[in-house]
């Protein structure tokens, strides 16, 4: 047998196994897990990531206060402080606070979530640090989808948002449909999402074009994605989409641990690797359908929050946790920032996200020594 | 063929089959007999196909000049062309239809000849030269200087689109070797990547804002030939000859360059001159396309395809078959655009509409030739 | 649950390895008529194989004639339909696969990990098989994650980068990760592939401990002359059929190497430890 020089040095002795698996064999320093127990349930996780978690989970729910407080209708915070409390002298101010700010702000979280995760599942699954999930063509076919009910039926929202989700889910389908030959290979679903993605692009412009001034606006500002104007239905109806999805989401983030060694190593672990890819793509999918449907499409925040992530855990992959958390904590101080940086005006929340992502991406190239994207 | 046949250069006959380079065609465009008597074959096969590609493009420009709100006859186009008559015709034909016909063919020569030097460059099949920032910085100078001078018009942002090409390119490629490193394909798509994205933001700001500039951005985003006359064709072919001239001159060392940077090195090419010279070469083609024209798509991904389909990758012949194949491209989508529906589909939009379907169709071919 | 068998035929893992063609034997993992293929063509047409139990098999041939395709097959991975592939006498696709993967390991060619993740965090994914959406860590698998790690001798690399490591450590950390799953049947897709010669030796080591131990492993490897050195079973295949399979020593002769190899040869007995030894002849004329 060999000897293992690294092993070799004075005074440490060789970690020889010894005949068969029984007896216990020395362990290394255990220094970066925690392991949490709860009667049958049980789970590892890392120190960093739990306390970063935490962290964050904090700073959101400090972000929505600010946000509630400081909100676009111009109120005092006293006041503020006052209707939370249930003071109800002033049943406009009343409304404001709670029919407008708390369910924008939850919304806010709720979408950065969605998102958020969803870009994390799709970022593991292609093991590509810009992966989303407008590769299969969904962005852009709920644009279309949206487009067609602003423009050609002159839809409320609400019809709105189905024709967003609908239009959306019709596309990734197609996509993934075109793409399959025996199975399907990631880069003929590239090509064809780029195929189809490209005739959608083009069919909203000819939209846009052909459309009214006020309509191809509103059009415009349905794009850019925005939280104006957020109420409670809407925002129960996201709240019951994810009290499915994340849970499911959660689940299959294990396999999907184990996805990103491989779809051999995966499966010679037990992984069932199709099952488990097409519930992935189902939940993701499904999840910005959920997120775009509430508030149209934001950009960047499928693709920067697990990134920024996993910076803060120094993770080799996006955790799904904690990518929500970021997710829900860009969103909510991005719609702050957008609400009043061009007070009175609104900025729709989309433009304030896309800036941050393009200024996240060039932040990437310029200052990371190590960069992985490369 | 030997590398040293390729790149025309006394240089060792290196094994070209390590450093494959994209692209369809090594069978296709190859096959035949070896040896010179087989080189000779294939050359005087190829210019037979570059006859066909001119003889394609004539074909649609004579079908470009024909076809408009009223169909006009080959031989009264002819007629016009050579001997006006001074009847309305006449203005038409000349006033209109010919700047529009010869711009369409200049900007489908352009893009084509830049999506080529683009995918030769990055070594990806699915280059399209509006990835390095191009089109968000036309769209992005445009959109400012509608905003800030309230003047719309192509003929007074053109100036500002190119501009803003210019600049963004500069930028994605000053991002992409950012920390003295190399600008690296690799580099220069995310490059390209973040500072489109981080450029669509500050257009959406902008044109959320002002509904004047929505709604000039809205059409000129669109893609189209139309309004633009004798006045831009002047400004922007001679441009676009420039940088065609300049393409042509930086064949050898890409070619060269197609089988690795390492390669190349040790054939003695300059490769970081060389990346500079071919991004600078398609910022100016593409630049001036765009900036004339708005962004139009597929025509820069599609037709190096088409013509290494034809001649495999020997960048000496993509070159020349990307001229006529381009300028034809995007007239045929122009006339289609003229003809399907009586309100006239901009040309950007028809090129996508036909382009996809044509890129999904040949994915699901059973051997994929495109990577 | 076994087939009836043929009364004459020995409970493989009593006797010495004996030359075993293809009859029904209760070895754990067989093919039958497999038929495996990456498109058009299949690759393996009707190939029935038996995996000798507690033995180390190596599985040799040419370029492309089907090693490969053969232990993807016999590990689920490949679809070989018509034919089947029987584990402990029950079709392996029927079976579930968490429960197969407790009983059958596979590490496949060049396995590639994130940058960034930690050997114990890699070996730790070896761990799925055995854990469940509630139970998700339990004291067991810390022991058994340490135990593998022992084993393949990464224990104090347990904290560094994967992607930091030497090719042969590399390695050694994979397999620590295929040992943590505690299977008995152990498959290694090319382990020695791109490593130096002492990198090999030293996987090949390891293996020879594992088998001692009472595994059964079965490789596929490029190097001859170290697979007839290891391999206790030795499994020669050509353009998709196994020509020969048995004992090193019995079934290696230079007709056999000359043919499937297409090289002329001697075979001369391995100094250090009699095993055969390939000697490639030298060209005519010179």
């Amino acid at each position: 047998m060999t000897a293992d020089l690294a092993e070799l040095r004075p005074g440490r002795p060789r970690a020889r196994p010894a005949g068969g698996r029984g007896p216990a064999a020395p362990s290394p320093p255990r220094r970066r897990h925690v392991v949490l127990a709860l009667g049958p349930w049980s789970l590892r996780v890392e120190r960093r990531v739990l306390g970063v978690g935490v962290v964050l989970a904090v700073l959101v729910a400090v972000a929505m206060a600010a946000s509630t407080l400081f909100g676009d209708y111009g109120l005092a915070v006293r006041d503020v402080l006052a209707i939370l409390g249930g003071d109800e002298s002033d049943p406009r101010a009343t409304y404001f606070v709670t029919e407008q700010r708390i369910p924008r702000v939850l919304a806010g979280a709720a979408v950065g979530a969605a998102l958020a995760l969803s870009g994390a599942i799709f970022q593991n699954l292609s093991r590509n640090p810009l992966g989303s999930p407008d590769i299969i063509g969904f962005t852009v076919g709920a644009a279309s989808g949206a487009l067609a009910q602003i423009i050609l039926f002159d839809a409320a929202p609400d019809a709105v948002a189905a024709g967003a989700v609908v239009g959306g889910l019709g596309t990734a389908v197609a996509v993934y449909a075109l793409s399959w030959q025996r199975g399907v290979a990631a880069h003929r679903l590239v090509l064809v999402g780029v195929g189809v993605g490209a005739v959608l692009q083009a069919l909203n412009a000819l939209l846009v074009v052909k459309a009214s001034l006020t309509e191809a606006q509103t059009a415009a500002v349905w794009l850019a994605g925005s939280l104006n104007a957020m109420t409670w239905g809407p925002l129960l109806r996201l709240s019951a989409a994810l009290a499915v999805l994340v849970p499911a989401a959660l689940a299959l983030a294990r396999p999907l641990g184990s996805l990103v060694l491989g779809d051999d190593v995966a499966a010679a672990t037990g992984v069932r690797v199709e099952r488990c890819r097409l519930g992935l793509v189902a939940v993701g999918v499904a999840l910005v359908a959920a997120a775009v449907a509430t508030a149209g499409p934001l950009a960047f925040v499928a693709l920067a929050a697990p990134q920024i992530g996993r910076r803060l855990t120094r993770t080799p992959w996006a955790g799904p946790v904690v990518s929500a958390l970021v997710g829900a904590l860009v969103v909510v101080l991005s719609d702050l920032v957008a609400q009043r940086i061009f007070a009175p005006t609104q900025l729709p929340v989309g433009v304030v996200t896309g800036s941050l992502g393009g200024a996240y991406l060039i932040w990437l190239l310029a200052w990371q020594r190590r960069n992985p994207l490369l | 063929m030997t590398v040293a046949a390729w790149t025309g250069r006394a240089g060792p006959t290196a094994e070209a089959g390590a450093g494959e380079p994209g692209g369809p065609g090594g069978a296709e465009g190859t096959a035949g007999p070896a040896g010179p008597a087989g080189a000779e074959i294939r050359t005087s096969r190829r210019a037979v196909g570059l006859a066909v590609a001119v003889g394609v493009l004539l074909l649609a420009l004579l079908l470009s000049l024909m076809i408009g709100s009223n169909l006009l006859a080959p031989g009264e186009v002819l007629h016009q062309l050579l001997s006006p008559d001074g009847t309305g015709n006449t203005s038409v034909i000349r006033g209109h239809r010919v700047p529009r016909t010869v711009l369409g063919a200049v900007v489908g020569a352009a893009l084509g000849v830049a999506g080529a030097l683009m995918q030769s460059l990055t070594r990806n099949p699915l280059g399209d030269p509006g990835v390095l920032g191009i089109n968000a910085g036309a769209g992005l100078a445009v959109v400012l200087a509608v905003a800030v001078t309230g003047r719309t018009g192509i003929g007074f942002y053109l100036w500002f689109g190119f501009l803003g090409a210019g600049l963004a390119a500069v930028a994605v490629y000053t991002l992409g070797s950012v920390g003295r490193a190399e600008a690296t394909p690799a580099r220069l798509a995310i490059a390209g990547v973040a500072i489109s994205a981080a450029i669509a933001a500050l257009i959406q700001t902008v044109i959320l804002t002002d509904q004047q500039v929505f709604n000039e951005f809205r059409l000129w985003a669109a893609g189209s030939l139309e309004g633009r006359g004798w006045p831009i064709l002047r400004i922007v072919a001679p441009v676009v000859a420039l940088g065609i001239v300049g393409a042509a001159l930086l064949t050898p060392s890409l070619n060269a360059l197609a089988l690795g940077d390492d390669a190349g090195t040790a054939l003695g090419v300059r490769v970081r001159r060389t990346r500079t010279l071919t991004m600078a070469a398609v910022a100016v083609l593409c630049g001036a396309a765009t900036a004339a024209v708005g962004p139009i798509a597929f025509v820069g991904l599609g037709v190096p395809h088409l013509a290494r389909a034809v001649v495999g990758p020997d960048q000496r012949w993509v070159l020349p078959y990307a001229v006529p194949l381009g300028a034809a491209m995007l007239l045929v989508a122009d006339v289609i655009g003229r003809v399907l529906v009586p309100e006239e589909i901009q040309v950007g939009i028809v090129t996508a509409l036909l382009g996809g379907p044509v890129l999904i169709a040949l994915v699901r071919r059973p051997r994929l030739k495109l990577l | 649950m076994t087939l009836p068998e043929p009364a004459d035929l020995a409970d493989l893992a009593d006797l010495a390895p004996a030359p075993a063609p293809a009859v029904d034997s209760p070895a754990r993992l067989r093919g039958r008529d497999l038929v495996v293929g990456y498109g058009d063509e299949p690759v393996i047409d009707g190939l029935s194989i038996t995996v000798p139990d507690a033995e180390l098999t190596a599985v040799v041939g040419p370029n492309a004639c089907g090693k490969s395709t053969l232990l993807r097959a016999l590990a689920r991975l490949l679809d070989p339909r018509p034919g089947l592939v029987l584990l402990d006498g029950r079709a392996i696709h029927e079976q579930p696969a968490k429960d197969v993967a407790r009983r059958l390991g596979l590490l496949p060619q060049a396995p590639t990990a994130p940058g960034g993740l930690v050997v114990e965090d890699l070996v730790a994914r070896g761990r799925y098989p055995h854990q469940g959406l509630l139970r998700q860590w339990s004291s067991g698998d810390q022991r058994a994650v340490d135990a593998a790690m022992a084993r393949a001798r990464v224990t104090d690399l347990s904290q560094r980068p994967v992607d930091q490591l030497s090719g042969g450590q590399r390695q050694r950390v994979w397999l620590a990760m295929a040992l943590a799953q505690e299977t008995d049947l152990l498959l290694l897709d090319e382990p020695t592939t791109y490593l130096d010669i002492a990198h090999q030796v030293e996987v090949l080591d390891l293996c020879e401990d594992l088998h001692r131990d009472g595994l059964t492993v079965v490789a596929v490897l490029h190097d001859l002359n170290l697979a007839f050195r290891y391999a206790t079973h030795v499994i020669v295949m050509h353009e998709g059929t196994v020509v020969a399979e048995g004992p090193p020593g019995e079934v290696v002769t230079a007709e056999l190497i000359g043919e499937v190899f297409d090289l002329p040869c001697r075979i001369v007995p391995d100094p250090e430890t009699a095993t055969p030894m390939v000697v490639p002849r030298r060209r005519a004329g010179r």
